[in-house]
Protein backbone atom coordinates (compact mmCIF):
# COMPACT_ATOMS: atom_id res chain seq x y z
CA UNK A 1 0.00 0.00 0.00
CA UNK A 2 2.75 2.44 0.71
CA UNK A 3 4.47 1.63 -2.33
CA UNK A 4 1.67 3.78 -3.76
CA UNK A 5 3.29 7.23 -1.47
CA UNK A 6 6.48 7.04 -3.24
CA UNK A 7 5.13 6.51 -6.94
CA UNK A 8 2.69 9.49 -6.15
CA UNK A 9 5.66 11.13 -4.97
CA UNK A 10 7.87 10.32 -8.05
CA UNK A 11 5.15 11.27 -10.48
CA UNK A 12 4.08 14.41 -9.28
CA UNK A 13 7.49 16.19 -7.91
CA UNK A 14 10.13 13.88 -10.68
CA UNK A 15 13.73 15.10 -10.14
CA UNK A 16 12.83 16.43 -7.06
CA UNK A 17 12.96 13.08 -5.59
CA UNK A 18 16.33 11.96 -5.05
CA UNK A 19 16.29 8.69 -3.75
CA UNK A 20 13.61 6.40 -2.30
CA UNK A 21 13.97 2.86 -0.81
CA UNK A 22 11.90 0.11 0.96
CA UNK A 23 14.40 -1.27 3.98
CA UNK A 24 12.64 -3.24 6.79
CA UNK A 25 9.47 -2.01 5.09
CA UNK A 26 9.85 1.74 5.83
CA UNK A 27 8.99 3.77 3.26
CA UNK A 28 11.78 6.89 2.71
CA UNK A 29 12.30 9.29 0.17
CA UNK A 30 14.91 11.83 -0.28
CA UNK A 31 14.01 14.75 -1.29
CA UNK A 32 15.70 17.91 -2.72
CA UNK A 33 16.16 20.73 0.13
CA UNK A 34 14.21 23.60 -1.75
CA UNK A 35 11.33 21.21 -2.54
CA UNK A 36 11.09 20.16 1.30
CA UNK A 37 7.64 22.18 2.02
CA UNK A 38 6.25 21.46 -1.22
CA UNK A 39 6.81 18.11 -1.04
CA UNK A 40 5.02 18.07 2.89
CA UNK A 41 1.64 20.06 1.46
CA UNK A 42 1.40 17.49 -0.98
CA UNK A 43 1.38 14.82 1.08
CA UNK A 44 -1.06 16.57 3.95
CA UNK A 45 -3.20 17.89 0.61
CA UNK A 46 -3.47 14.79 -2.07
CA UNK A 47 -6.89 13.06 -0.44
CA UNK A 48 -5.42 9.12 -1.24
CA UNK A 49 -2.79 10.31 0.95
CA UNK A 50 -3.76 12.40 3.95
CA UNK A 51 -0.47 12.28 6.14
CA UNK A 52 -2.10 14.19 8.99
CA UNK A 53 -0.34 13.33 11.86
CA UNK A 54 3.22 14.52 12.24
CA UNK A 55 5.26 12.37 13.86
CA UNK A 56 8.98 13.05 14.44
CA UNK A 57 11.74 15.15 12.85
CA UNK A 58 15.34 15.00 13.85
CA UNK A 59 18.42 15.87 12.47
CA UNK A 60 20.80 13.11 11.30
CA UNK A 61 24.87 14.33 11.29
CA UNK A 62 27.76 13.45 8.39
CA UNK A 63 30.04 15.11 9.06
CA UNK A 64 32.04 13.73 6.15
CA UNK A 65 29.28 14.50 3.48
CA UNK A 66 28.14 17.05 1.50
CA UNK A 67 25.42 18.89 2.20
CA UNK A 68 26.61 16.93 5.58
CA UNK A 69 22.77 17.43 7.82
CA UNK A 70 20.18 15.06 7.24
CA UNK A 71 17.00 16.46 8.22
CA UNK A 72 13.91 13.12 8.32
CA UNK A 73 10.73 13.72 9.44
CA UNK A 74 8.12 10.73 9.92
CA UNK A 75 4.21 11.31 8.81
CA UNK A 76 1.41 8.73 9.48
CA UNK A 77 -1.89 9.26 7.93
CA UNK A 78 -4.66 7.89 10.19
CA UNK A 79 -7.08 7.84 7.89
CA UNK A 80 -5.24 5.94 5.19
CA UNK A 81 -2.89 4.38 8.00
CA UNK A 82 0.33 4.13 6.37
CA UNK A 83 3.76 6.30 7.17
CA UNK A 84 6.44 7.85 5.30
CA UNK A 85 9.88 8.83 5.78
CA UNK A 86 11.05 12.11 4.22
CA UNK A 87 14.24 13.23 4.22
CA UNK A 88 16.26 16.15 3.07
CA UNK A 89 19.96 17.12 2.95
CA UNK A 90 21.53 20.69 4.27
CA UNK A 91 24.40 22.63 5.39
CA UNK A 92 28.33 22.42 3.88
CA UNK A 93 31.01 21.15 6.02
CA UNK A 94 30.85 23.91 8.63
CA UNK A 95 26.73 23.86 8.65
CA UNK A 96 26.63 27.07 6.47
CA UNK A 97 24.00 27.39 4.71
CA UNK A 98 21.90 24.76 6.94
CA UNK A 99 18.28 26.10 6.33
CA UNK A 100 15.14 24.53 5.20
CA UNK A 101 11.48 25.64 4.82
CA UNK A 102 9.47 25.38 8.34
CA UNK A 103 6.14 23.07 7.49
CA UNK A 104 4.85 24.65 10.64
CA UNK A 105 1.95 26.14 8.65
CA UNK A 106 0.83 22.61 7.67
CA UNK A 107 1.17 20.49 10.80
CA UNK A 108 1.11 22.69 13.99
CA UNK A 109 2.53 20.02 15.51
CA UNK A 110 6.02 20.50 13.69
CA UNK A 111 6.74 23.89 16.13
CA UNK A 112 8.45 21.91 18.98
CA UNK A 113 10.12 19.69 16.96
CA UNK A 114 12.00 21.99 14.41
CA UNK A 115 12.92 24.33 17.59
CA UNK A 116 13.89 21.12 19.00
CA UNK A 117 16.16 20.11 15.48
CA UNK A 118 17.45 23.66 15.75
CA UNK A 119 18.68 23.44 19.11
CA UNK A 120 19.97 20.22 18.65
CA UNK A 121 21.51 20.05 15.45
CA UNK A 122 21.63 23.33 14.29
CA UNK A 123 19.55 23.94 10.91
CA UNK A 124 17.59 26.52 10.72
CA UNK A 125 13.56 26.46 9.63
CA UNK A 126 12.87 29.21 7.30
CA UNK A 127 9.33 30.83 8.34
CA UNK A 128 9.07 29.38 12.12
CA UNK A 129 7.26 31.49 13.87
CA UNK A 130 9.33 31.57 16.62
CA UNK A 131 12.41 29.48 16.52
CA UNK A 132 14.34 29.44 19.78
CA UNK A 133 16.67 27.05 21.58
CA UNK A 134 13.99 24.29 23.62
CA UNK A 135 15.90 21.97 25.28
CA UNK A 136 18.78 23.70 25.79
CA UNK A 137 19.17 27.78 27.71
CA UNK A 138 19.83 30.46 25.56
CA UNK A 139 23.24 31.15 26.10
CA UNK A 140 24.22 27.36 25.68
CA UNK A 141 27.07 27.36 22.56
CA UNK A 142 26.77 25.07 19.34
CA UNK A 143 24.67 22.46 19.22
CA UNK A 144 25.12 18.88 21.25
CA UNK A 145 23.75 16.77 18.56
CA UNK A 146 26.56 17.48 15.79
CA UNK A 147 29.01 15.17 15.63
CA UNK A 148 31.84 17.14 15.72
CA UNK A 149 30.37 18.54 19.57
CA UNK A 150 32.95 16.79 21.63
CA UNK A 151 30.88 14.67 24.13
CA UNK A 152 33.37 16.30 26.70
CA UNK A 153 33.12 19.67 26.06
CA UNK A 154 31.97 22.18 28.89
CA UNK A 155 30.06 24.90 28.52
CA UNK A 156 30.97 28.45 29.78
CA UNK A 157 29.33 29.29 33.23
CA UNK A 158 26.35 31.92 32.41
CA UNK A 159 27.12 35.31 34.16
CA UNK A 160 24.09 36.55 36.66
CA UNK A 161 22.22 39.17 34.87
CA UNK A 162 22.74 42.85 36.02
CA UNK A 163 20.09 45.01 36.86
CA UNK A 164 20.30 46.96 33.83
CA UNK A 165 19.60 43.72 31.92
CA UNK A 166 16.77 42.74 34.08
CA UNK A 167 15.01 46.20 34.00
CA UNK A 168 14.66 45.55 38.03
CA UNK A 169 16.34 45.47 40.87
CA UNK A 170 17.86 42.17 41.94
CA UNK A 171 18.77 42.81 45.40
CA UNK A 172 20.70 39.34 45.28
CA UNK A 173 21.91 38.36 48.80
CA UNK A 174 25.44 36.93 49.22
CA UNK A 175 25.51 33.34 50.53
CA UNK A 176 27.09 33.36 53.65
CA UNK A 177 27.55 37.11 54.43
CA UNK A 178 30.30 37.58 56.70
CA UNK A 179 27.55 38.46 59.01
CA UNK A 180 24.97 35.65 59.11
CA UNK A 181 25.51 32.25 58.35
CA UNK A 182 27.45 29.37 59.86
CA UNK A 183 31.02 30.74 61.52
CA UNK A 184 32.71 27.31 61.14
CA UNK A 185 35.35 27.39 58.52
CA UNK A 186 35.67 30.77 58.04
CA UNK A 187 37.68 33.42 59.43
CA UNK A 188 35.57 36.38 60.72
CA UNK A 189 36.03 39.52 59.50
CA UNK A 190 38.06 41.79 62.14
CA UNK A 191 35.66 43.93 64.50
CA UNK A 192 36.45 47.31 63.54
CA UNK A 193 36.87 48.11 67.32
CA UNK A 194 40.36 45.77 67.62
CA UNK A 195 42.35 47.89 65.56
CA UNK B 1 -13.00 54.04 64.46
CA UNK B 2 -12.46 54.70 60.89
CA UNK B 3 -14.80 53.77 58.97
CA UNK B 4 -14.00 51.06 56.24
CA UNK B 5 -14.93 52.60 53.20
CA UNK B 6 -12.01 55.12 52.86
CA UNK B 7 -14.05 57.30 50.03
CA UNK B 8 -11.39 57.56 47.25
CA UNK B 9 -11.12 59.70 44.09
CA UNK B 10 -12.09 57.93 40.86
CA UNK B 11 -8.76 57.77 39.34
CA UNK B 12 -7.10 55.78 42.19
CA UNK B 13 -9.69 53.13 42.12
CA UNK B 14 -8.62 52.00 38.84
CA UNK B 15 -7.27 48.84 38.37
CA UNK B 16 -4.23 48.09 36.25
CA UNK B 17 -5.49 46.95 32.73
CA UNK B 18 -2.05 45.45 31.26
CA UNK B 19 -1.85 41.90 31.34
CA UNK B 20 0.22 40.22 34.16
CA UNK B 21 2.88 38.42 33.87
CA UNK B 22 3.43 34.87 36.05
CA UNK B 23 5.59 32.18 36.16
CA UNK B 24 4.53 29.16 36.94
CA UNK B 25 7.33 26.32 37.79
CA UNK B 26 10.09 25.42 37.10
CA UNK B 27 9.60 23.94 40.15
CA UNK B 28 5.53 24.20 41.95
CA UNK B 29 3.72 21.68 43.78
CA UNK B 30 0.99 21.58 42.10
CA UNK B 31 2.44 20.84 39.48
CA UNK B 32 4.56 17.28 38.77
CA UNK B 33 7.43 17.49 36.36
CA UNK B 34 9.55 20.03 35.96
CA UNK B 35 8.30 22.68 33.70
CA UNK B 36 8.53 26.05 33.31
CA UNK B 37 5.00 27.90 32.39
CA UNK B 38 5.23 31.87 31.32
CA UNK B 39 1.57 33.31 31.59
CA UNK B 40 0.00 36.35 30.56
CA UNK B 41 -3.01 36.99 32.51
CA UNK B 42 -6.12 39.23 31.82
CA UNK B 43 -7.58 38.78 35.66
CA UNK B 44 -8.13 35.10 36.24
CA UNK B 45 -7.90 34.61 32.57
CA UNK B 46 -4.84 33.36 30.62
CA UNK B 47 -4.38 35.04 27.05
CA UNK B 48 -1.08 33.73 26.39
CA UNK B 49 1.00 31.23 27.53
CA UNK B 50 4.91 29.79 26.76
CA UNK B 51 5.39 26.19 28.03
CA UNK B 52 9.39 26.07 28.56
CA UNK B 53 10.80 23.09 29.09
CA UNK B 54 14.32 21.02 28.80
CA UNK B 55 14.84 20.86 33.06
CA UNK B 56 15.78 17.39 32.96
CA UNK B 57 17.76 16.89 29.53
CA UNK B 58 20.72 14.82 30.00
CA UNK B 59 21.67 14.22 26.52
CA UNK B 60 19.86 10.83 26.06
CA UNK B 61 20.91 10.90 21.74
CA UNK B 62 24.20 11.93 22.44
CA UNK B 63 25.43 9.45 25.20
CA UNK B 64 23.63 6.93 23.24
CA UNK B 65 26.60 7.32 20.25
CA UNK B 66 29.61 6.23 22.67
CA UNK B 67 28.09 3.04 24.00
CA UNK B 68 27.08 -0.40 22.58
CA UNK B 69 23.77 -1.30 21.06
CA UNK B 70 23.08 -3.07 24.53
CA UNK B 71 24.24 -0.26 26.62
CA UNK B 72 21.38 1.68 25.51
CA UNK B 73 18.96 -0.26 27.61
CA UNK B 74 19.73 1.64 30.76
CA UNK B 75 18.93 5.03 29.49
CA UNK B 76 15.74 4.05 27.98
CA UNK B 77 14.44 3.14 31.13
CA UNK B 78 15.02 6.99 32.33
CA UNK B 79 12.94 8.47 29.84
CA UNK B 80 9.87 7.36 30.89
CA UNK B 81 10.61 6.10 34.96
CA UNK B 82 7.08 5.60 34.94
CA UNK B 83 7.07 2.84 32.34
CA UNK B 84 10.50 1.70 31.84
CA UNK B 85 9.71 -1.87 30.74
CA UNK B 86 7.13 -0.22 27.85
CA UNK B 87 10.62 1.76 26.49
CA UNK B 88 12.95 -1.76 27.20
CA UNK B 89 10.54 -3.57 24.53
CA UNK B 90 10.03 -0.48 22.48
CA UNK B 91 13.56 -0.13 21.71
CA UNK B 92 14.40 -3.88 21.78
CA UNK B 93 11.52 -4.70 18.67
CA UNK B 94 13.47 -1.93 17.08
CA UNK B 95 16.92 -3.00 16.90
CA UNK B 96 15.23 -6.75 16.23
CA UNK B 97 13.37 -4.93 13.18
CA UNK B 98 16.51 -3.46 11.96
CA UNK B 99 18.22 -7.40 12.45
CA UNK B 100 15.57 -9.07 11.01
CA UNK B 101 15.09 -10.98 14.22
CA UNK B 102 11.90 -12.14 15.79
CA UNK B 103 11.53 -13.74 19.55
CA UNK B 104 10.25 -16.65 20.67
CA UNK B 105 6.99 -17.03 21.27
CA UNK B 106 7.66 -17.29 24.61
CA UNK B 107 9.72 -13.87 25.05
CA UNK B 108 6.38 -12.08 23.37
CA UNK B 109 4.26 -13.37 25.50
CA UNK B 110 6.58 -12.84 28.40
CA UNK B 111 7.73 -8.81 26.99
CA UNK B 112 3.49 -8.20 26.62
CA UNK B 113 2.59 -9.39 29.81
CA UNK B 114 5.65 -7.34 31.77
CA UNK B 115 4.21 -4.06 29.20
CA UNK B 116 1.13 -4.66 30.21
CA UNK B 117 1.95 -4.55 34.12
CA UNK B 118 3.85 -1.23 32.73
CA UNK B 119 0.96 0.33 31.38
CA UNK B 120 -1.13 0.18 34.34
CA UNK B 121 1.39 1.61 36.72
CA UNK B 122 1.99 4.55 34.25
CA UNK B 123 -1.93 5.33 33.81
CA UNK B 124 -2.42 4.56 37.91
CA UNK B 125 0.24 6.85 38.56
CA UNK B 126 -0.95 9.74 36.00
CA UNK B 127 -4.96 9.00 37.25
CA UNK B 128 -3.91 9.31 41.05
CA UNK B 129 -1.16 12.39 40.68
CA UNK B 130 -4.17 14.36 38.85
CA UNK B 131 -6.46 13.64 41.70
CA UNK B 132 -4.05 14.49 44.64
CA UNK B 133 -2.77 17.59 42.70
CA UNK B 134 -7.29 18.99 42.80
CA UNK B 135 -6.85 17.77 46.83
CA UNK B 136 -8.11 14.32 46.33
CA UNK B 137 -4.86 13.17 48.09
CA UNK B 138 -6.72 9.51 49.16
CA UNK B 139 -7.35 8.13 45.77
CA UNK B 140 -3.34 9.17 45.12
CA UNK B 141 -2.45 6.34 47.55
CA UNK B 142 -4.91 3.97 46.60
CA UNK B 143 -3.70 4.08 43.14
CA UNK B 144 -0.18 4.15 44.27
CA UNK B 145 -1.13 1.20 47.05
CA UNK B 146 -1.78 -0.57 43.45
CA UNK B 147 0.91 0.66 41.37
CA UNK B 148 3.42 -0.48 44.11
CA UNK B 149 1.89 -4.26 43.95
CA UNK B 150 2.86 -4.55 40.43
CA UNK B 151 6.06 -3.32 41.03
CA UNK B 152 6.55 -6.18 43.71
CA UNK B 153 6.01 -8.54 40.89
CA UNK B 154 8.42 -6.14 38.19
CA UNK B 155 10.65 -6.56 41.06
CA UNK B 156 10.41 -10.07 41.50
CA UNK B 157 11.22 -10.94 37.78
CA UNK B 158 13.55 -8.60 37.15
CA UNK B 159 15.46 -7.50 40.77
CA UNK B 160 14.29 -3.34 40.47
CA UNK B 161 11.40 -1.34 41.04
CA UNK B 162 11.81 1.18 38.58
CA UNK B 163 14.88 1.24 36.44
CA UNK B 164 15.05 -2.77 35.25
CA UNK B 165 17.31 -2.43 32.50
CA UNK B 166 15.73 -5.49 31.46
CA UNK B 167 15.17 -5.87 27.70
CA UNK B 168 17.66 -7.37 25.67
CA UNK B 169 18.61 -7.48 22.02
CA UNK B 170 17.00 -10.64 20.89
CA UNK B 171 15.38 -11.91 24.30
CA UNK B 172 15.30 -10.40 27.68
CA UNK B 173 17.77 -10.41 30.34
CA UNK B 174 16.11 -13.29 32.07
CA UNK B 175 13.10 -16.01 32.07
CA UNK B 176 9.76 -15.51 33.91
CA UNK B 177 10.29 -16.92 37.55
CA UNK B 178 8.51 -19.94 38.34
CA UNK B 179 5.50 -17.42 40.85
CA UNK B 180 5.45 -15.52 37.73
CA UNK B 181 2.08 -16.10 36.43
CA UNK B 182 0.52 -16.69 40.28
CA UNK B 183 1.94 -13.64 41.23
CA UNK B 184 -0.13 -11.63 38.59
CA UNK B 185 -3.23 -13.71 39.07
CA UNK B 186 -2.83 -13.29 42.32
CA UNK B 187 -2.75 -9.45 42.61
CA UNK B 188 -4.67 -8.88 39.66
CA UNK B 189 -8.29 -8.45 41.65
CA UNK B 190 -6.74 -6.09 44.42
CA UNK B 191 -5.58 -3.87 41.93
CA UNK B 192 -8.75 -3.62 39.99
CA UNK B 193 -11.00 -3.03 43.57
CA UNK B 194 -8.45 -0.41 44.53
CA UNK B 195 -8.94 0.95 40.79
CA UNK B 196 -12.65 0.78 41.29
CA UNK B 197 -12.75 2.68 45.01
CA UNK B 198 -10.79 5.31 43.90
CA UNK B 199 -12.85 5.35 41.21
CA UNK B 200 -16.09 5.54 42.95
CA UNK B 201 -14.68 8.10 45.11
CA UNK B 202 -13.35 10.70 42.46
CA UNK B 203 -16.00 9.70 39.80
CA UNK B 204 -19.24 10.80 42.38
CA UNK B 205 -17.72 13.47 43.51
CA UNK B 206 -19.05 16.95 42.43
CA UNK B 207 -16.01 18.99 42.69
CA UNK B 208 -13.74 16.42 41.10
CA UNK B 209 -16.27 16.67 37.90
CA UNK B 210 -16.95 19.90 38.21
CA UNK B 211 -13.33 20.99 37.71
CA UNK B 212 -12.46 18.36 34.94
CA UNK B 213 -15.39 18.52 32.26
CA UNK B 214 -14.99 20.83 29.59
CA UNK B 215 -11.56 22.02 31.01
CA UNK B 216 -9.02 21.90 28.35
CA UNK B 217 -10.95 20.14 25.49
CA UNK B 218 -9.27 19.78 22.04
CA UNK B 219 -10.65 18.30 18.33
CA UNK B 220 -9.67 15.49 17.18
CA UNK B 221 -8.38 17.05 13.86
CA UNK B 222 -6.40 20.08 16.15
CA UNK B 223 -5.06 16.73 18.62
CA UNK B 224 -3.97 15.00 15.21
CA UNK B 225 -2.67 17.70 13.24
CA UNK B 226 -0.04 18.81 16.76
CA UNK B 227 1.27 15.56 16.97
CA UNK B 228 -1.24 13.70 19.80
CA UNK B 229 -0.98 9.99 20.24
CA UNK B 230 -1.98 7.59 23.15
CA UNK B 231 -4.82 8.13 25.52
CA UNK B 232 -5.02 12.39 24.92
CA UNK B 233 -5.95 11.57 21.40
CA UNK B 234 -8.06 9.24 21.70
CA UNK B 235 -10.05 11.11 24.30
CA UNK B 236 -10.92 13.29 21.69
CA UNK B 237 -12.27 9.95 19.69
CA UNK B 238 -9.88 8.97 17.16
CA UNK B 239 -9.18 5.60 17.89
CA UNK B 240 -5.61 4.94 17.20
CA UNK B 241 -4.36 2.70 19.13
CA UNK B 242 -0.51 0.68 17.69
CA UNK B 243 -1.65 -2.19 19.40
CA UNK B 244 -4.94 -2.27 17.47
CA UNK B 245 -3.98 -0.66 14.08
CA UNK B 246 -0.49 -2.30 13.57
CA UNK B 247 -0.55 -5.15 15.90
CA UNK B 248 2.98 -5.74 17.07
CA UNK B 249 4.14 -8.98 19.52
CA UNK B 250 0.65 -11.24 20.30
CA UNK B 251 -1.63 -7.90 20.34
CA UNK B 252 -3.63 -9.35 16.99
CA UNK B 253 -4.06 -12.69 18.68
CA UNK B 254 -5.76 -11.43 22.03
CA UNK B 255 -9.18 -9.50 22.65
CA UNK B 256 -9.13 -6.03 23.60
CA UNK B 257 -11.36 -2.86 23.04
CA UNK B 258 -10.17 0.50 22.61
CA UNK B 259 -11.80 3.20 24.93
CA UNK B 260 -12.74 6.31 22.98
CA UNK B 261 -13.54 9.69 24.79
CA UNK B 262 -16.24 12.45 23.21
CA UNK B 263 -15.25 15.91 23.88
CA UNK B 264 -11.38 15.34 24.28
CA UNK B 265 -11.23 16.97 27.75
CA UNK B 266 -9.65 16.95 30.75
CA UNK B 267 -12.59 14.40 32.58
CA UNK B 268 -12.38 11.85 28.78
CA UNK B 269 -8.52 11.96 29.25
CA UNK B 270 -9.31 10.53 33.02
CA UNK B 271 -12.04 7.88 31.85
CA UNK B 272 -9.78 6.63 28.87
CA UNK B 273 -6.91 6.08 31.25
CA UNK B 274 -9.48 3.96 33.75
CA UNK B 275 -10.91 2.29 30.42
CA UNK B 276 -7.02 1.37 29.40
CA UNK B 277 -6.84 -0.27 33.12
CA UNK B 278 -9.30 -2.76 32.89
CA UNK B 279 -8.36 -3.43 29.15
CA UNK B 280 -5.06 -4.00 30.17
CA UNK B 281 -5.73 -6.13 32.97
CA UNK B 282 -7.97 -7.87 30.35
CA UNK B 283 -5.41 -8.53 27.85
CA UNK B 284 -2.61 -9.47 30.94
CA UNK B 285 -5.36 -12.18 32.02
CA UNK B 286 -5.57 -13.78 28.06
CA UNK B 287 -1.47 -13.65 28.06
CA UNK B 288 -1.11 -15.40 31.46
CA UNK B 289 -2.95 -18.07 29.73
CA UNK B 290 -1.36 -18.41 26.44
CA UNK B 291 2.18 -17.55 27.93
CA UNK B 292 3.98 -21.34 27.35
CA UNK B 293 5.67 -22.33 30.75
CA UNK B 294 8.94 -23.75 28.79
CA UNK B 295 10.62 -23.21 25.73
CA UNK B 296 13.32 -20.74 24.84
CA UNK B 297 13.22 -17.00 25.50
CA UNK B 298 16.53 -15.55 23.75
CA UNK B 299 16.67 -15.72 20.14
CA UNK B 300 18.93 -18.65 18.84
CA UNK B 301 21.48 -16.13 17.26
CA UNK B 302 25.09 -15.95 18.38
CA UNK B 303 25.67 -12.48 17.14
CA UNK B 304 23.47 -10.57 19.40
CA UNK B 305 22.93 -12.89 21.98
CA UNK B 306 25.12 -13.71 24.76
CA UNK B 307 26.04 -17.29 25.17
CA UNK B 308 24.86 -19.28 28.40
CA UNK B 309 26.92 -18.31 31.35
CA UNK B 310 27.91 -22.23 31.94
CA UNK B 311 29.20 -22.26 28.52
CA UNK B 312 31.15 -18.92 28.83
CA UNK B 313 33.10 -19.94 32.12
CA UNK B 314 33.84 -23.83 30.27
CA UNK B 315 34.29 -23.33 26.26
CA UNK B 316 36.64 -20.97 24.94
CA UNK B 317 34.17 -20.28 21.95
CA UNK B 318 31.64 -18.82 24.09
CA UNK B 319 34.21 -17.08 26.10
CA UNK B 320 35.39 -15.40 22.96
CA UNK B 321 31.81 -15.12 21.98
CA UNK B 322 31.16 -12.99 25.10
CA UNK B 323 34.33 -11.05 24.75
CA UNK B 324 33.40 -9.79 21.42
CA UNK B 325 29.87 -9.20 22.10
CA UNK B 326 30.55 -7.09 25.91
CA UNK B 327 33.67 -5.13 23.89
CA UNK B 328 32.81 -4.44 20.63
CA UNK B 329 28.76 -4.70 20.97
CA UNK B 330 26.26 -6.73 18.60
CA UNK B 331 27.17 -6.03 15.03
CA UNK B 332 23.74 -4.42 13.60
CA UNK B 333 23.26 -4.06 10.36
CA UNK B 334 24.01 -1.12 8.10
CA UNK B 335 20.32 1.01 7.79
CA UNK B 336 17.59 2.99 9.23
CA UNK B 337 14.38 1.82 11.03
CA UNK B 338 11.84 3.78 12.93
CA UNK B 339 9.86 1.02 15.04
CA UNK B 340 6.79 2.10 16.81
CA UNK B 341 5.13 0.98 20.02
CA UNK B 342 2.00 2.22 22.08
CA UNK B 343 3.89 3.98 25.29
CA UNK B 344 2.05 4.66 27.83
CA UNK B 345 1.28 8.19 26.61
CA UNK B 346 0.94 7.16 22.75
CA UNK B 347 3.38 6.57 20.33
CA UNK B 348 6.85 5.65 21.46
CA UNK B 349 9.24 5.36 18.19
CA UNK B 350 12.42 4.90 17.59
CA UNK B 351 14.34 6.20 14.96
CA UNK B 352 17.64 4.28 14.45
CA UNK B 353 20.79 4.65 11.83
CA UNK B 354 23.18 2.12 12.32
CA UNK B 355 26.44 2.34 10.32
CA UNK B 356 27.21 -1.57 10.67
CA UNK B 357 29.69 -1.31 13.78
CA UNK B 358 28.85 -2.52 17.35
CA UNK B 359 28.07 1.08 18.34
CA UNK B 360 24.81 3.19 16.88
CA UNK B 361 24.95 5.93 15.19
CA UNK B 362 22.24 7.62 15.70
CA UNK B 363 19.19 6.87 18.26
CA UNK B 364 16.17 8.62 18.35
CA UNK B 365 13.50 8.51 20.44
CA UNK B 366 10.07 10.11 19.79
CA UNK B 367 8.69 10.82 23.56
CA UNK B 368 5.06 10.49 22.80
CA UNK B 369 4.93 13.08 25.68
CA UNK B 370 7.20 16.20 23.74
CA UNK B 371 4.29 16.97 21.23
CA UNK B 372 1.52 16.73 23.62
CA UNK B 373 3.46 18.96 25.95
CA UNK B 374 3.88 21.17 23.01
CA UNK B 375 0.07 21.66 22.46
CA UNK B 376 -0.53 22.35 26.06
CA UNK B 377 0.24 26.18 25.37
CA UNK B 378 -3.05 26.25 22.48
CA UNK B 379 -5.33 24.00 25.22
CA UNK B 380 -4.23 26.69 28.06
CA UNK B 381 -5.55 29.84 26.35
CA UNK B 382 -8.72 31.53 27.12
CA UNK B 383 -8.87 28.75 30.14
CA UNK B 384 -8.75 29.98 33.80
CA UNK B 385 -5.70 30.03 36.61
CA UNK B 386 -6.47 27.26 37.97
CA UNK B 387 -7.41 24.67 34.93
CA UNK B 388 -3.64 24.64 34.42
CA UNK B 389 -3.32 21.91 37.13
CA UNK B 390 -6.08 19.23 36.29
CA UNK B 391 -5.55 19.85 32.29
CA UNK B 392 -1.34 19.71 32.66
CA UNK B 393 -2.16 16.59 34.99
CA UNK B 394 -4.07 14.81 32.25
CA UNK B 395 -1.66 14.88 29.70
CA UNK B 396 0.67 12.91 31.77
CA UNK B 397 4.14 15.13 31.16
CA UNK B 398 6.92 12.96 31.85
CA UNK B 399 10.32 15.20 32.46
CA UNK B 400 12.54 12.59 31.41
CA UNK B 401 11.14 11.64 28.11
CA UNK B 402 9.96 14.80 26.82
CA UNK B 403 13.20 16.38 27.89
CA UNK B 404 15.26 13.65 26.20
Amino acid sequence: MSQLVLDKLKERFGTAILETHSQVGDDTALVDAASWKAVSLFLRQDPALDFDLPVDLCGVDYPTRVPRMEVVMHLYSTSRRHRIRLKARVGDEDMEGAEIDSVTSIWPGMDWLEREVYDMSGVRFRGHPDLRRILMYPEFEGHPLQRTYAAERTQPLVPYRTEEEAGMPLRKIEPFGPEEGMPFGRVPPPHPEDN
Amino acid sequence: MEPLDVELEAGELELPADPMHLNLGPSHPAMHGTVRIVLELSGETIVRSDVQIGYLHRGFEKMCERGTWTQVFPYVDRLNYISPMLNNVGYALAVEKLCGLVVPERCQWYRMALGELARLSDHLTCNGAMAMELGAFTPFLWFVKAREMIWDILEEETGARLTHSFGRIGGMASPPTQDFKGLCRAALPPILELVEEGERMLLKNRIFIDRLENVGAISGPDAVGLGWTGPCLRATGVAYDIRKVHPYLKYDEVDFDVPVGTKGDTLDRFLVRLGEIRQSKRILEQVLDRMPDTGPVNCDDPAVVLPDKLDVYTTIEATIQHFKLIMEGAKIPKGEVYSYTEGGNGELGYYLVSDGSGTPYRVRIRPPCFQITGGLSKILEGRMLSDIVPTFGSLNMIGGECDH
